[in-house]
């Protein structure tokens, strides 16, 4: 399995066809504290860098954009009841939705680990 | 000028602690030409106290008042007591010059009758919830359209031809510019209409009033189970609040959204406004609801308290994609709703409308006796439409020539129509006394013999 | 012995360990909510009996209870002032918010507007039994026309934000009518969020300018973003962070020179009324905050009320109704014949007629010379704070400003305060904080308003207290200290984030709010 990242603070776990998309650790030490999150229905197409999800804390909301194309197929409904997931756990528990991929040949521009940690350093 | 506190001395000292000449000097980045070298002319210059009040109290002797004659006006604003407490409490300075409560630490004042008024909004209205407030009502049904279509990401309204004619106006206003289609009911003074044909699968919502603009009582229950069924919001709209103490709330009917204009609780009728719209949904809608929103919570030292709260939905955070682009809404007419529903209370509330259904119950009784005036509303409240021998509008005015404001000619609203030409819509309220009443039966037999 | 104590009734808003038996603290009074106090039989109101008639109802009469508590006039009285008394107010204090404008609220304004000539008169009477009224309207328009230099306003629209949409959708009319399809409205980066949410609200896309290093719009952005598909330009002027757009003629000619309209976003026209007409700076639309510039109060979040003016390009798309003179007496049109360009109509009725009163009262009562010197009174006092703090805290741009100053929180910069410590604490000196993080261009932004209405003792005295908290903060070693501010209001900071997680909107019967956690 590979972990990917973009410049939008969003991550994805490849598995096969199959990616798992949250935020970074980074994109909720930003946010604070999150009050709630916005999930796509299930079966909706998402582009790549289009609109996917939102996610919110008191004083501010974030669209969470989708690092690829492809089709939603499975939602974290846990973060409805727990939006604080986001928080403690963003590269685990705290994912937001699963994707089929349709054009695995995007994910060749999104950085890798390493590439994403000199990213963050840079904004800082 | 009494209300400006800097003397010469104060600006010649404060223009020398900033380096500046003048106060020209700091308006340099005005281009020149812009700049007006003296105060604008065609206005008068200052004036005392006593000038200004002889001056628009003389203004104000041209109008002629609800209280100083019979009067029967509703259509959205209705005249009624309201108890010297509220207005004497709305203009503690505390209150009424203060701000949106942005600093929960200093306005807990205002958050918490904000909270008291949307529980008190949520009881009546029989809703899960409701917001802080809207400009009216006619804003709020508007409001709540663009909501419906929203939650259910169609583009379609099916409106009722009982709702009143300037709310509909709003509601094909927002329409236009928001590129949604409106379904128009048919304009029928016995609201025959049926709605639940014209629901269908991109209808996002139905929009009904109760009592209708007519003044037509209807269950709306049936159509709540039709709007379910193929995934459209019901949002039934109340123009006269007092209603729900005495009718079965849109709530129980299974509405999704009540909208109303709370004018009669606690407001003046203003000549228009301003007024208080209420709006209140179910809990899951919540998220999508426009409008400011009281919350409960803690403080630091664990002690209960109020802020606002999921402001994420709202024009300041989201910007291009909040819920609405509403900012201000009624706070201070919010306030006088509040009190005088809690001077009311439950006995208060509800024998009120008790008392307004018998004046207009009363009322329509007197009226089926005069010659040239058929009663066509069946079930109302404080409310009903008459058929009359001569056009409505010519027959208003003859009336107000023998001082009694008489009701609204439909055809006001709704010009054009010659089936609607005769219609009048007649209020009665607590204020009504046998008297007036007498008066405006005596005062149309006269007219239309 | 019996514990006396006991049987005080403890809020349970008071928590363990208070100093008081019940939370109180001697005129800071512990209020618990209406609901927590009513009494079935109880009643604040004498009303007489019901007669019997036959109910008309037609089957539909509510059953069960409503759920209202019951109260006599006393108790609600008391709880209501009670409740006031946890509030800031601009008749206790200075009130500094950059961009609202919390001035002083004349009480001739209230006397003026409960006339009953104004306020007992139904919108839907004869309007031969409305010339008082109608009157009113029609003066207060001829004002706002005068002041402004413009020849048409809406005076429907119930508040700013309201405004703007009128305004716009005006302007979508007029693009229409001339059969041209246009899609994005620019919006500068420092604009009020109500000017995006609105030009959304209207249909169209949101394209936003940047501002420059002076706190301007970036007029190169600005005409690199020109083009046939421009509806409009917003733009607020004085601006968002307290200055006028001194190249606002060159930006007006230029949206003029695609097609496009301009439209103003009145907000802080308090700074320039009687010294600068809109009119003459290229506007088309405008909104004018009447319980901002004219001073209506802002009674805890509304009413307000935002008439728009028009340019004669825009003037025959005017909401319904308006107002007009005909042989000498005043007529309301409410509907147009055939071939009328008016757009809708924007709201029930003819606008917030009690609020178009207290204006009206506030602007004669200082006439054109007072209003003159309102902006000059409002700009001299923002100057005087900016200039006297300038060393101490840190401006976010060079002045002058116009009627509120902006500082950045470079001035916190290695304290480990915030912008939002800082303001906490001027609530613990008696003051009410400045807007905070708006405009959302300046880092940390403090925003100050002192208005026209404040004496220079009051300035002088609010400044020491701003200086002093700044030169604390710099000290070093008081993060802490400023965090646990405030310290002496009725409720300390507040758990927005439980707030916001697991929102309670309601007061609900204990049975049920338990029935509801399990």
């Amino acid at each position: 399995m590979t972990r990917k990242y973009t410049e939008d603070h969003e991550w994805l776990e490849i598995a096969g066809d199959i990616a798992t998309v949250g935020i970074t650790d980074y994109a909720q030490q930003q946010l604070g504290d999150v009050v709630f999150v916005e999930l796509p229905s299930i079966g909706k197409k998402v582009t790549k860098g289009g609109d996917a999800a939102v996610v919110e804390s008191v004083k501010a909301a974030s669209e969470v954009y989708s690092p690829a194309t492809g089709e939603v197929v499975e939602v974290n409904s846990d973060l409805e009841a727990a939006p604080n997931t986001v928080n403690d756990d963003p590269h685990g528990k705290g994912w937001f939705f699963k994707m089929k991929l349709s054009n695995s040949g995007e994910l060749d521009s999104l950085m890798d680990e390493a590439g994403y940690k000199a990213f963050v350093e840079g904004l800082a | 000028m009494r209300y400006l506190p800097l003397t010469e001395s104060d600006r010649r000292a404060m223009l020398a602690a900033i380096g500046v000449p003048s106060v020209d000097s700091l308006f340099r980045d005005v281009p020149e030409s812009a700049w007006l070298k003296k105060p604008v002319e065609g206005l008068p210059d200052h004036m005392g106290e006593l000038a200004v009040d002889r001056a628009l109290t003389a203004m104000a002797a041209k109008s002629v008042t609800a209280g100083s004659a019979p009067f029967f006006i509703g259509g959205g604003a209705y005249k009624h007591h309201v108890p010297a407490s509220v207005d004497h409490l709305i203009q503690r300075g505390e209150f009424m010059t203060s701000y949106t409560p942005y600093q929960p630490e200093v306005t807990q004042g205002t958050l918490q009758y904000l909270f008291e008024f949307q529980t008190q909004v949520a009881l009546i209205t029989g809703m899960d919830v409701a917001n802080a407030s809207m400009y009216d009502g006619s804003t709020a049904v508007a409001e709540a359209v663009v909501m419906a279509n929203r939650v259910t990401r169609r583009e379609k309204a099916v409106v009722s031809g009982g709702l009143h004619p300037m709310y509909r106006e709003v509601i094909d206003t927002h329409a236009r510019f928001l590129g949604f289609e409106v379904v128009a009911g048919r304009i029928d003074p016995t609201s025959a209409e049926d709605l639940i044909d014209r629901i269908d699968d991109k209808t996002s919502c139905v929009v009904v009033q109760n009592p209708d603009f007519f003044g037509n009582l209807r269950d709306f229950t049936k159509l709540a189970e039709a709007c379910q069924a193929r995934g459209a919001l019901l949002i039934v709209a109340v123009t006269e609040i007092v209603s729900l103490g005495a009718v079965k709330s849109p709530g129980e009917m299974g509405a999704d959204i009540v909208v109303a204009e709370g004018q009669s609780i606690g407001n003046a009728l203003n000549f228009g406004g301003p007024y208080v719209g209420l709006f209140a949904t179910r809990d899951k809608y919540v998220r999508q609801m426009p409008g400011r929103l009281a919350g409960q919570t803690v403080d630091a030292d664990g002690r209960r308290g109020w802020v606002l709260t999921l402001s994420t939905r709202e024009q300041h955070i989201r910007r291009e994609k909040a819920t609405s682009n509403i900012c201000t809404n009624s706070g201070l007419c919010a306030l006088a709703f509040t009190i005088h529903m809690s001077l009311l209370g439950e006995d208060g509330f509800t024998r009120l409308a008790a008392l307004n259904h018998a004046a207009a119950a009363s009322l329509a009784g007197k009226l089926a006796g005069v010659k040239g005036v058929e009663v066509l509303t069946g079930s109302f409240f404080n409310e009903f439409t008459v058929r009359l021998s001569k056009p409505a509008a010519e027959v208003v005015e003859a009336l107000a020539e023998k001082n009694i404001l008489a009701g609204i000619p439909v055809s006001r609203l709704i010009p054009g129509r010659d089936d609607l030409a005769n219609l009048l819509v007649i209020a009665a309220t607590e204020v009504n006394t046998e008297a007036d009443m007498d008066a405006l039966a005596k005062g149309l037999t006269e007219v239309l013999s | 012995m019996s514990d006396w104590s006991k049987a005080v009734s403890a809020f349970k808003s008071a928590g363990e360990g208070a100093p008081t038996m019940t939370g109180n603290l001697g005129l800071q009074l512990e209020e618990p909510l209406i609901f927590e106090q009513g009494e079935d039989g109880r009643c604040g109101v004498d009303l007489p009996p019901v007669p019997k008639v036959e109910s008309k109802l037609g089957g539909l009469a509510r059953k069960g209870r409503i759920g209202l508590p019951g109260l006599s006039e006393p108790q609600v009285v008391r709880h209501y002032t009670r409740l006031s008394q946890k509030n800031y107010a601009i008749d206790a204090g200075l009130y500094p918010l950059g961009s609202c404008t919390m001035k002083h609220n004349p009480r001739l304004n209230e006397k003026m507007a409960r006339l009953p000539g104004f306020s007992d008169v139904h919108p839907l009477q004869p309007v031969s039994t409305v010339q008082g009224a109608l009157e009113l309207i029609d003066t207060l328009a001829h004002w706002l026309k005068t002041l402004t230099g413009m020849p048409a306003v809406a005076m429907s629209p119930a508040a700013g934000a309201h405004g703007e949409l009128c305004g716009m959708m005006a302007i979508r009319a007029a693009i229409e009518a001339k059969g041209e399809r246009r899609t994005r409205v620019l919006v500068p980066e420092s604009a009020h969020g109500t000017n995006p949410a609105t030009a959304a609200a209207c249909g169209y896309i949101v394209d936003p300018i940047p501002a420059n290093a002076r706190g301007r719009v970036d007029i190169e952005a600005f005409k690199a973003k020109l083009g046939d598909d421009v509806a409009a330009v917003m733009i607020t002027n004085p601006n968002t962070c307290g200055l006028f757009e001194s190249e606002i003629i060159e930006i007006a000619e230029l949206i003029h020179s695609v097609g496009g309209y301009f439209y103003c976003d009145g907000a802080n026209f308090n700074a320039i009324v009687g010294r600068v007409r809109p009119g003459d700076l290229g506007v088309d639309a405008m909104h004018i905050n009447l319980h901002k510039t004219f001073s209506t109060p802002h009674g805890g979040g509304g009413p307000g009320a935002g008439p728009v003016v028009l340019s004669e390009a825009l003037a025959k798309f005017v909401p319904m109704p308006y107002v007009v003179q005909e042989a000498g007496s005043y007529k309301l049109v409410e509907h147009e014949g055939e071939g009328g360009q008016n757009f809708g109509r924007l709201k029930a009725f003819q606008g917030q007629m009690g609020m178009f009163v207290r204006a009206l009262t506030y602007m004669m009562s200082h006439g054109a010379d007072g209003l003159r010197q309102v902006a000059s009174d409002a700009v001299l006092n923002a100057n005087y704070i900016l200039a006297r703090l300038k060393d101490e805290m840190s401006p976010a741009f060079d002045g002058p400003c116009m009627h509120e100053a902006l500082f950045d929180d470079t001035f916190l910069k290695g304290t480990g305060v915030t912008t939002l410590d800082f303001a906490k604490a001027m609530i613990d000196e008696g003051y009410h904080p400045m807007t905070m993080y708006f405009p959302l261009v300046v880092h940390g932004a403090l925003l100050i308003e002192p208005t026209e209405t404040e004496s220079k003792d009051a300035i002088d005295q609010f400044i020491a207290v701003l200086g002093g908290l700044a030169q604390r903060a710099k000290q070093g070693d008081q993060a802490d200290w400023f965090r646990a501010a405030p310290r002496y209001t009725p409720r300390r900071r507040l758990d927005e984030t439980s707030a916001a997680r697991k929102p309670i909107l309601r007061w609900m019967p204990e049975t049920e709010s338990k029935e509801a956690a399990d």
